[in-house]
């Protein structure tokens, strides 16, 4: 059982940094059009070089 | 719409996005805080809605034709929103942006950015979205706890579980649980029994006797269910959330068209100032094209006027000298000069917005499904959890801790985590399919009025029809008749002339020569042909007959006038809809301020039998309030300022993006395009959605029905509430998603 001591802070620690990376995310603006990033990774636009 | 009035990017930060007006026919008046805002342009930042913008492909189109236009900086694409939001210079014109677009096929409207910047940033749903992120978090890691203890983590091991999830739970509830306990607070203090109260009840008290457990080492803990009953019912928060923001950023934000400013002519100088500073027995002046600002008689200039948006009168009135003109009317031909009789409150335009205010007096508060549903179940609720209390400790002989348990236990159970996404995943998978198809569902309860409906009511001039004029009869002249007409017509800008020119252009006609062009405002255009004086404009210039219907009349110095009718272009899908409105049974009537012939021959058209012209806006509303009194439910689409008064006491209503203002204001529902088609749809897909919420209902009653009676006689677990919970939250959300 003394695995848990490592375990349970692991486990808390990978779920906080989600955590971390979804405020990041949201303060971006990464949830502000689903739908337009969904489609817009089907344009051809910016294949060669990305939008400057 | 070619008038588009130019607002330039402003810091409206003192006022939310839909900031409640006391009338919503006031906002036809632009208000005293938006002259202000008037102020010296910057860079402009121009938002645009284009309804029609579904897939990548018009990502690409669009963003490209923005960028092609010179003085665009940059521009970007927001398909959920629909809208794009360009960067450019200063003195960029929306209406440039707009008719680019135009060019590469997407109808646009242009937003107000003030306004809009407050929603784009949308503080409460980021705040909702955050909140719903951390209880998400916390559930996760909360339920790998709970799982081990339910696969039997004994003793020593269970109770530091226990503690370890209630270190992650008790922050959890206090942060995620807010929005929760605030409405709680709200709806007590205000001495109603909401949705709320038993919500945060059940969670403070599943944290709270699941810390008194974990403390005497107990064997249930309730922290998973707190923290998943706030993950689910702030998900469905957030999508109730979602889907109005949506709707009123998009709806209530397009452009006022009315004009904030006019120009005064004071001691023989123009002076452009805010409509409120006029006052009565100033002069003003109003260029071609432009909406008449306040109420006026013409001292100077002679003119026609539009009066459609007004009265629905199709064909344009004549102005000169001594004519009265109301605000909101359009002149079309020449410049004039009004003397101001009336301003501000006592314009005409004010007057109809008192209308308003007592049509919507009237409405009567509805009370959505959900809110039936909640005025029964909240107290149903208390109720079983107080006598489970009162029961177990009178049978158990006083035993606290076990008789508070079960109470608990019952508060979880039948928390309505089911309830609480019930309406909000039909509503916005309901109201998602609509803004594909270009509706924008303005009002929360919109979708079950609009399923209720059994009468419909609409509207002529710009609601049935497009309020753009159309040649009808190019084959019964002559074709030198005709081309020396249309030379004549491409010297005016009035919109008959453009009708004209258009029709013409169509049947292949090539423009005479015709020299000497000269328009005569308020009349017509003259010139000169083979020597002679040919003249095309009103009946009464060329000594013609008039027609009774609308018509331009061409004399070519010889023979009898002759007369150009035309009629009003109807709107794609409108017969298509009238068809299909009166298969499915439904009463359809056509109430117009337009004259008889206009109105008998539009109804003609659509195959509408009961119609009635000449109305009146009073008469509008008095119609829509008659047919409510017999107890039907009247759907009413309309656009114009006259429609204002009957599209806020019907059941519904429905406007297209292009009426004025306050029709959209007044109105629940706001179709986007152009096409009237998505009207049948939005029925269809209504009486769906309510039948859906319907049997969610059901559903989570019936998950009620079976873990209550366990909840009761003590045999629930916290894994038992668990199941319940997570089973009926997605089976509801499933049931939402089957929608067609």
């Amino acid at each position: 059982m003394a695995i848990l001591t490592i375990l349970i802070p692991v486990s808390l620690l990978l779920g906080g940094v989600g955590l971390v990376a979804f405020f990041w995310a949201l303060k971006k603006g990464q949830f502000d059009d689903p739908q337009g990033d969904a489609s817009r990774i089907l344009t051809k636009d910016y294949d060669e070089k990305p939008k400057s | 719409m070619a008038l588009v009035e130019r607002i330039t990017p402003d810091t409206r930060g003192d006022e939310g996005p839909g900031a409640p007006s006391a009338c919503p026919a006031c906002i036809a008046a632009p208000s005293a805080e938006r002259l202000a805002q008037m102020a010296a342009p910057q860079d402009a930042r121009v938002m645009l809605s284009i309804p029609a913008a579904h897939c990548a492909a018009c990502i690409s189109t669009v963003e490209s034709a923005m960028a092609a236009v010179p003085g665009v900086r940059s521009a970007r694409v927001n398909l959920t929103m629909k809208r794009v939001s360009v960067d450019a210079d200063a003195d960029m014109e929306p209406a440039t942006l707009i008719a680019a677009l135009k060019g590469v096929g997407y109808e646009a409207h242009e937003l107000d950015a003030g306004l809009l910047s407050a929603t784009e940033t949308d503080r409460q749903g980021r705040d909702l979205l955050m909140r719903l992120g951390v209880a998400g978090f916390s559930m996760m890691n909360v339920m790998l706890l709970s799982v081990a203890v339910w696969s039997g983590a004994e003793d020593a091991t269970r109770d530091l579980f226990h503690w370890i999830s209630g270190a992650i739970a008790l922050p959890t509830v206090v942060f995620a649980g807010q929005p929760f306990f605030k409405s709680a607070w709200a709806s007590l203090r205000a001495g109603r029994l909401g949705m709320d109260v038993p919500i945060s009840l059940a969670l403070i008290l599943a944290s709270g006797i699941s810390v008194f457990e974990t403390m005497n080492s107990g064997h249930h803990a309730y922290f998973d269910a707190a923290v998943m009953l706030s993950f689910f019912l702030l998900a469905g928060r957030y999508l109730d959330h979602r889907t109005r923001a949506v709707a009123r950023s998009a709806a209530e934000e397009l452009a006022a068209l009315e004009v904030p400013r006019a120009s005064r002519l004071l001691d023989g100088e123009e002076k452009l100032v805010p409509i409120s500073e006029l006052a009565v027995g100033d002069l003003v002046r109003v260029r071609p094209g432009g909406r008449m600002p306040v109420d006026g008689v013409v001292v100077e200039g002679t003119s026609e006027v539009d009066r459609s948006l007004l009265t629905g009168e199709s064909l344009p009135a004549w102005a000169g000298p001594d004519s009265v003109v109301s605000a909101g009317e359009v002149n079309l031909t020449g410049p004039l000069i009004l003397r101001v009789t009336a301003a501000g409150r006592d314009s005409s335009l004010h007057r109809m917005a008192d209308l308003v205010a007592v049509a919507e007096a009237a409405k009567t508060r509805y009370t959505s499904l959900a809110e039936r549903a909640a005025k029964l179940y909240s107290p149903l609720v208390h109720l079983l959890s107080f006598s489970a209390f009162g029961f177990w400790m009178w049978k158990t002989g006083g035993d606290l801790r076990f008789a508070v348990n079960i109470s608990a236990a019952v508060l979880i159970i039948t928390c309505p985590c089911a309830l609480g996404l019930a309406v909000p995943a039909v509503v916005t998978a309901a109201s998602g399919k609509l803004f594909r198809k270009g509706l924008l569902i303005k009002h929360g309860t919109a979708l079950e009025r609009l399923a209720e409906v059994d009468t419909v009511v609409f509207d002529k001039t710009g609601t049935l029809t497009l309020g753009v004029p159309e040649l009808t009869n190019p084959g019964e002249h002559p074709r030198q008749a005709a081309e020396v007409a249309m030379a004549l017509a491409q010297a005016s800008g009035h919109p008959l002339a453009l009708a004209l020119v258009q029709g013409a252009k169509a049947a292949g006609l090539h423009p005479a020569m015709v020299s000497d062009l000269r328009e005569v405002p308020g009349y017509g255009v003259e010139g000169q042909w083979r020597g002679r004086t040919v003249r095309l404009g009103r009946a009464g210039w060329c000594q013609a007959e008039a027609l009774p219907v609308t018509a331009t009349y061409l004399c070519l110095g010889e023979g009898k006038p002759r007369a150009f009718t035309f009629a009003d272009r109807l709107r794609p899908g409108a017969a298509d809809l009238v068809a299909a409105l009166q298969a499915q049974g439904l009463p359809v009537r056509l109430i117009s301020g337009d004259t008889s012939a206009a109105v008998a021959a539009m109804a003609g058209r659509l195959g509408i039998t009961d119609w009635q012209a000449e109305a009146l806006p009073a008469e509008k509303a008095a119609l829509v309030a008659d047919l409510t009194a017999e107890g039907r439910r009247v759907l009413m689409v309309g656009d114009g300022l006259n429609d204002t008064a009957a599209l806020a006491a019907a059941h519904v209503s429905i406007s297209p993006a292009s009426a004025l203002d306050a029709a959209r204001v007044a109105s629940d529902i706001v179709l986007l395009g152009q096409d009237m088609a998505p009207i049948a749809d939005a029925l269809r897909i209504s009486r769906q959605a309510t039948r859906r919420i319907r049997e969610n209902f059901a559903l989570s009653a019936g998950y009620n029905v079976v873990a209550v009676p366990l909840a009761l006689v003590g045999l629930a677990t916290p894994l038992a509430a668990a199941l319940a919970m997570s089973l009926s939250s997605i089976s509801v959300s499933l049931n939402a998603l089957r929608l067609k």
